[in-house]
């Protein structure tokens, strides 16, 4: 708690601000992401948690401007505070803008789950890694491939010389991750949005990268958005969480107050749904259903049909419940908080 | 409370010696076979009735491959799959068409991704009555009782059986998946990946069902599963594998809590733990043994902190150690 009160005093490097992300379908318009606000202190890691559909994906794509027809960006601000240079407010800019071009593997890069999407398959891995640098840097091709290798080696890339005349086919998932990590990290960016890094690899892989993201971060002291499923991981990698449900953040804190002291009936469900290492053979609790469709949010707290601690008249009438301080001294957006206090 | 049961009993199922190698062919004039990949390679257990075996390793360890050697799916390139059938014990792995298609009432699988496994022009009830069609076991009013009944067990409702899969969530399509393995009245099921396709949250509910059928119709599960703590959850004993082979077999507690094979120790090591209190997972460094590309002598010894010149040359063999425990080291721990 004493991190948190901390962080409020300096600037942070990204503030969302009531951002609304909506879609048009068949079904009419849809909000994947509705009144999310974050804010991603310089140099720390941020968890981004939550069930699929939940617009964790959405509210990171937004932070590039990568949402594409037929979704746009309704209401609300994304605030980048860089270290060096002026302020500036993502969702002001056109589309076109070069100020947008440069921020994308600047300032801030992206990691994908799935490196082989984003990679090419028809260049080699150097001539990929040299492009993201000449973009950005105006160095000479020979400064450039230099400059790859260093990274490469880095990320733990054994032979990286040689590595750069390879395509991507020819490594394997784990080598491939590395590359695009040593891709995204080359500018220097001042927040790396990674999304899902670590799902496709196998665990012991999975471990080996984990670590790599660690040790880069803080030695270049670069702030993470970590989107994740996983809770495991976002306890080993994170220092602050948002979990996500229906487009909205339902509870934030530091990762000891999520996944020590959880608040929200949703989080809870979430952490006694995981089938413990320590626990016996018993029936594992659940969570009630299924996640609605984005088109059928139920009214008030759009939780509630699931919800075991459901009241009537109170959680089913109007809006969702904005978040509010809990009784374990972090957010959450729930009605019936002090109520819970005494329940498992 | 299911008792996990050793094979004091006969095995339902004992899988000995199975071998599954796909040729690599060069591309030429002549196309010539180079090598083989050896995705199951000598594997052997049993699982006793009422039994559910885990099958755990990361991609490419041959589990799946293993799986569907058992149903025959493919063909198995050597061994025996025996299974009890009516006092018997019929060798699955070289029946004839005719005597294999009578004996799939007896094994059914269940398969990891809700969306590709159900066929999107079919209806609930096709899907789910198709193998008693098949069969010719059911037909009219006794196909659609039973279909209905069998949604019923899944945790389906009647009125669902008319809509296609486009309709339902992964969690649902998952209960369509088993209500259609079921139907048959199995004995035996493998199940690859039932639940990792599923949000955590869907994972229990359905991890709750299978456990909750076990009982109630005494079914043996083969449990194909990379994720550890649904597999502790839910098996009463472990097979690990890497690189084609089992490397360690041993009940579920027993493997958790004193693994004896590096490699079991590292997988095991090698999860995070959603309590940030407990220290990063151990890290071991290099890749997967690549199947077509064995090492000589133990496929895990590039990996290995303890391996030695015996591991570098001689292929280790699976040796028993006691309580139920298997191990393919020359140096386990104890």
């Amino acid at each position: 708690m004493a991190g948190m009160t901390q962080q409020v005093k300096e600037t942070p490097l990204l503030e969302i601000e009531d951002l609304q992300v909506c879609f048009d379908t068949e079904d009419g318009t849809v909000a994947a992401v509705d009144g999310v606000s974050l804010t991603i202190p310089r140099g720390r890691i941020v968890g981004l948690v939550g069930e699929s559909g939940c617009g964790k994906s959405v509210t990171a794509y937004s932070i590039l401007r990568l949402i594409q027809k037929p979704g746009r960006i309704r209401r609300g601000r994304i605030r980048l505070h860089p270290l060096h240079g002026d302020a500036m407010d993502v969702t002001a800019l056109g589309e076109k803008d070069d100020a947008l071009y440069r921020l994308r593997g600047g300032r801030v890069s992206m990691i994908f789950q799935e490196p082989m999407t984003a990679l090419s398959p028809v260049h080699t891995v150097g001539n990929q890694i040299c492009e993201a640098i000449r973009l950005h840097q105006e160095v000479t091709r020979a400064a450039a491939e230099r400059l790859a290798v260093e990274m490469l080696e880095r990320v733990g890339i054994p032979g990286a010389a040689g590595r750069l005349r390879q395509y991507p086919f020819e490594m394997s998932g784990g080598m491939r991750q590395r590359v695009v990590i040593a891709m995204a990290l080359v500018g220097r960016p001042e927040l790396l949005i990674a999304d899902e890094p670590t799902t496709a690899l196998d665990v012991t892989i999975q471990a080996q990268i984990m670590d790599l993201m660690r040790g880069l971060q803080r030695e270049m002291n670069t702030a993470i958005l970590l989107i994740t499923h996983d809770l495991g991981v976002v306890a080993q990698m994170c220092d602050d969480v948002a979990v996500m449900y229906l487009g909205r953040i339902v509870e934030r804190g530091t990762v000891r107050q999520i996944l020590k002291t959880p608040q929200h009936p949703y989080t809870r469900g979430l952490l006694a749904s995981l089938p413990s290492l320590s626990r016996g053979r018993s029936e594992l609790p659940s969570i009630e259903g299924s996640v609605p469709s984005l088109s059928e949010i139920p009214s008030g707290c759009p939780f509630h049909p699931r919800c075991p601690h459901y009241q009537a008249d109170t959680c089913d009438r109007g809006g969702p419940p904005d978040l509010r301080p809990s009784p374990a001294g972090h957010e959450a957006a729930c009605l019936r908080l002090e109520g819970l206090e005494a329940a498992p | 409370m299911i008792t996990p049961r050793q094979s004091v009993t006969e095995p339902l199922l004992s899988v000995r010696g199975l071998c599954k190698y796909f040729p690599v062919h060069r591309q030429g004039l002549l196309r010539r076979k180079t090598r083989y990949v050896r995705a199951v390679d000598d594997v052997s257990f049993d699982v006793a009735p009422g039994e559910t075996l885990g099958l755990v390793g990361e991609s490419g360890s041959g589990k799946t491959t293993t799986g569907r050697a058992i149903l025959r799916a493919i063909e198995p390139t050597r061994g025996t799959v025996l299974l009890a059938h009516g006092g018997e014990r019929l060798d699955v792995a070289t029946l004839g068409r005719k005597e294999l298609k009578g004996l799939r009432t007896r094994m059914q699988m269940i398969f990891q991704d809700p969306f590709s496994s159900l066929n999107p022009r079919m209806t609930v009830e096709d899907i789910v009555g198709e193998p008693l069609v098949i069969h010719r076991l059911a037909k009219g009013r006794v196909l659609r009782d039973r279909v209905g009944a069998m949604l019923e067990k899944v945790g389906l409702k009647p009125e669902h059986r008319s809509r296609y899969p486009h309709a339902f969530s992964g969690g649902q399509r998952q209960r369509i998946g088993i209500a259609r393995a079921l139907i048959m009245n199995p004995a035996f099921l493998v199940a690859d990946e039932p639940v990792s396709a599923l949000d955590v949250s869907v994972q229990a509910q359905v991890v709750n069902l299978l456990q909750k059928l076990q009982r109630e119709l005494g079914l043996t599960y083969l449990f194909i599963a990379h994720d550890l703590s649904v597999v502790r959850h839910i098996c009463d004993r472990i097979a690990v594998m890497y690189a084609g082979k089992i490397v360690e077999i041993a009940p579920t507690e027993k493997l958790f809590n004193r693994p004896c094979h590096p490699y079991t120790r590292a997988l095991l090591a090698s999860v995070p733990n959603p309590d940030p209190d407990v220290a990063m997972p151990e890290v071991i460094h290099g890749e997967v043994a690549d199947p077509g590309n064995l090492p000589a002598g133990c496929s895990f010894h590039p990996r290995c902190p303890h391996a030695t010149d015996v591991c570098r040359q001689e292929a280790p063999v699976l040796r028993p150690m006691g309580e139920g425990c298997q191990v393919r080291c020359p140096h386990p721990f104890d």
